[in-house]
């Protein structure tokens, strides 16, 4: 498995028509617990970033230069709580896609590995706050042990995002520690994050996303 | 829904050129940034920069607070979203006089994540001294030993306001962030939501609530509060809200406040001067001194109905700090 500057920016431009389709669910999510505009805010930034690819970054071949552009995009479009975060992750994985017009299947476990622990850097949560980290924590941990121990690029993968779902999931019977919501105590009991979903979301594309695209190679 | 609006993804934009336009002689875009504002009035080489800002949909919260006496310059969000770093750092950049800027906002994970970014920036790019005072006067919203936890909502007002007159009387940075987090502590808020806001990207309330219900403590961007129930007579809900802020804060017999009685949006005058009057009685039966009060729409969310009450306890220097007079289009003190 190999990835191209070309299909990297392929892939933003499916998270950006995800996050179109997906936006009311989110909010919806988030109307539960927060007020109710993740889905608006993250389909600001991805359609910012959408614009970007086609412009500024169309020539790009840089994949790390194309990840920091994308994450600048998105915190310039968003700010929110959100922005800082996935802005973070983007410049961290960044680092393994430096100076490559194609990143291997090392590169990449180090870029989502890096991309899920500057989040959490960020924002300084742990498991169990019902954010996004209960997502990425799990994913980045599986993803690095698997690969490390397999080798094996697209079954490291998928392990690590049935954990990354365990976690989203997990996170309906968290009480809220974190951001807004956790001025709610108790009553955030039931309700998924919609932050952990969203990321699931993106983890979960870029798994299929790889997959469609060395089916279509080989 | 119903809004008098053109496109729901350009609201904040067109409400900014809107502001702009209106108020020439106030407040100018910069042109680095569109969300970036500042002061058009000539300010002093020397004096602390203040720069306040947050998410779109609190108007006047925060553009309407740039001008003299206030803020110097403001960083403007999506609706109820925190503003990027960049706006943020093209204002510090403009309005530091060689003194620093003091960064004022409510207490948020996403304001305090892009402040910060911001404030790196300035420090390590720019060479500009930052400093940060933050909000947190919503009772509500966390246990008094969990202070540092609340989020920031109508009391931001009195923040901008004392920060505002000590850079204006002179101090330096480290002084007016000092100024600031007093006025943060000495400040209490308590609020009640009876009517949803709606964004307008959405169209959907922003919390559900029955004809006949009120909920105590909701946020000021429609996060659920502390407790539904029915709605009661302002009289009532006047002690209720009064009452949670003195069990949190000690103000007692010949103690001095600043009163603000605030509307979310939708709220009429009425209804406020009607909090207000309730709010004056139960101050007076204490023997508590009210300084200076405010009534009226000062942080709002959207057309959210509901008001909330707010206690700032002064000491002498505060008291100096609220008589200090202000001139911005949407508030002026003479």
């Amino acid at each position: 498995m190999e990835l191209s500057s070309y299909d990297l920016k392929n892939f933003f431009k499916t998270v950006a028509d995800m996050m179109e389709e997906e936006k009311d669910y989110l909010c919806e999510l988030d109307r539960k617990i927060g007020d109710g505009d993740h889905g608006v805010t993250m389909s600001i930034g991805w359609q910012a970033v959408n614009e970007i690819l086609d412009a500024d970054l169309k020539d790009e071949e840089d994949c790390g230069k194309i990840s920091v552009a994308v994450g600048k995009t998105f915190l310039s479009a968003v700010g929110s709580s959100v922005g800082p975060l996935y802005a973070t992750g983007l410049m961290k994985g960044a680092k393994s896609g430096k100076k490559k017009n194609v990143m291997n299947e090392l590169d990449l476990v180090e870029y989502w590995v890096a991309f899920a622990r500057g989040i959490k850097e960020r924002g300084q949560a742990e498991v169990g706050e019902k954010t996004m980290v209960d997502t990425l924590e799990p994913f980045a941990n599986t993803l690095e042990a698997k690969y490390e121990e397999t080798q094996k690029f697209f079954e490291s993968f998928e392990h690590a995002v049935r954990d990354a779902e365990k976690g989203m999931k997990s996170t309906k019977d968290i009480i809220s520690k974190k951001g807004r919501s956790s001025r709610l105590g108790d009553r955030s009991i039931g309700a998924q994050d919609p932050g952990a979903t969203s990321a699931f979301m993106i983890l979960s594309a870029f798994q299929k996303f790889a997959e469609n695209r060395s089916t279509q190679v080989s | 829904m119903k809004k008098l609006i053109n496109d729901p993804r350009r609201v904040v934009e067109e409400m900014v050129e809107g502001y702009v336009h209106a108020h020439p002689d106030y407040i100018k875009q910069l042109p680095e940034n569109e969300r970036a504002l500042v002061t058009a009035r000539d300010t002093k080489e020397g004096k602390v920069g203040i720069l306040i800002g947050g998410g779109s949909g609190h108007e006047p919260g925060f553009l309407g607070y740039v001008g003299e006496g206030m803020a110097d310059g403001v960083a403007v969000g999506n609706i109820f979203a925190s503003p990027s770093p960049d706006p943020i750092l093209e204002v510090t950049k403009t309005i530091d006089k060689g003194a620093g800027v003091a960064y004022l906002y409510g207490n948020y994970a996403g304001d305090v994540m892009n402040f910060g970014m911001a404030a790196e920036m300035a420090d390590l790019e720019e060479d500009i001294e930052v400093g940060m005072a933050l909000a947190s006067d919503d009772v509500a919203s966390a246990p008094k030993e969990e202070k540092e936890k609340r989020r920031g909502i109508a009391g931001e007002f009195f923040i901008y306001k004392a920060a505002g007159a000590a850079a204006d009387f002179g101090y330096n940075l480290e002084e007016v962030i000092r100024v600031a987090n007093k006025a943060n502590a000495q400040t209490r808020s308590m609020g009640v939501g009876i009517s949803p806001c709606y964004l307008p990207q959405t169209g959907e309330p922003s919390f559900e609530i029955g004809d006949d219900e009120m909920e105590i403590g909701l946020g000021h961007h429609g996060e659920p509060g502390i407790e539904k129930g029915q709605l009661e007579s302002a009289d009532s809900v006047a002690e209720r809200l009064v009452g949670d802020i003195l069990n949190d804060i000690e103000i007692t017999e010949g103690d001095d406040v600043a009163v603000l009685v605030n509307g979310l949006g939708s709220t009429p005058r009425m209804d406020l001067y009607i909090i207000y009057r309730k709010v004056e009685q139960i101050l007076k039966d204490r023997g508590i001194q009210i300084y200076r009060s405010y009534v009226g729409d000062y942080i709002t969310s959207l057309e959210m109905g509901g008001c909330s009450v707010t206690l700032m306890k002064l000491d002498e220097e505060l008291k100096q700090t609220i008589s200090h007079p202000v001139d911005c289009p949407m508030f002026v003190q003479k």
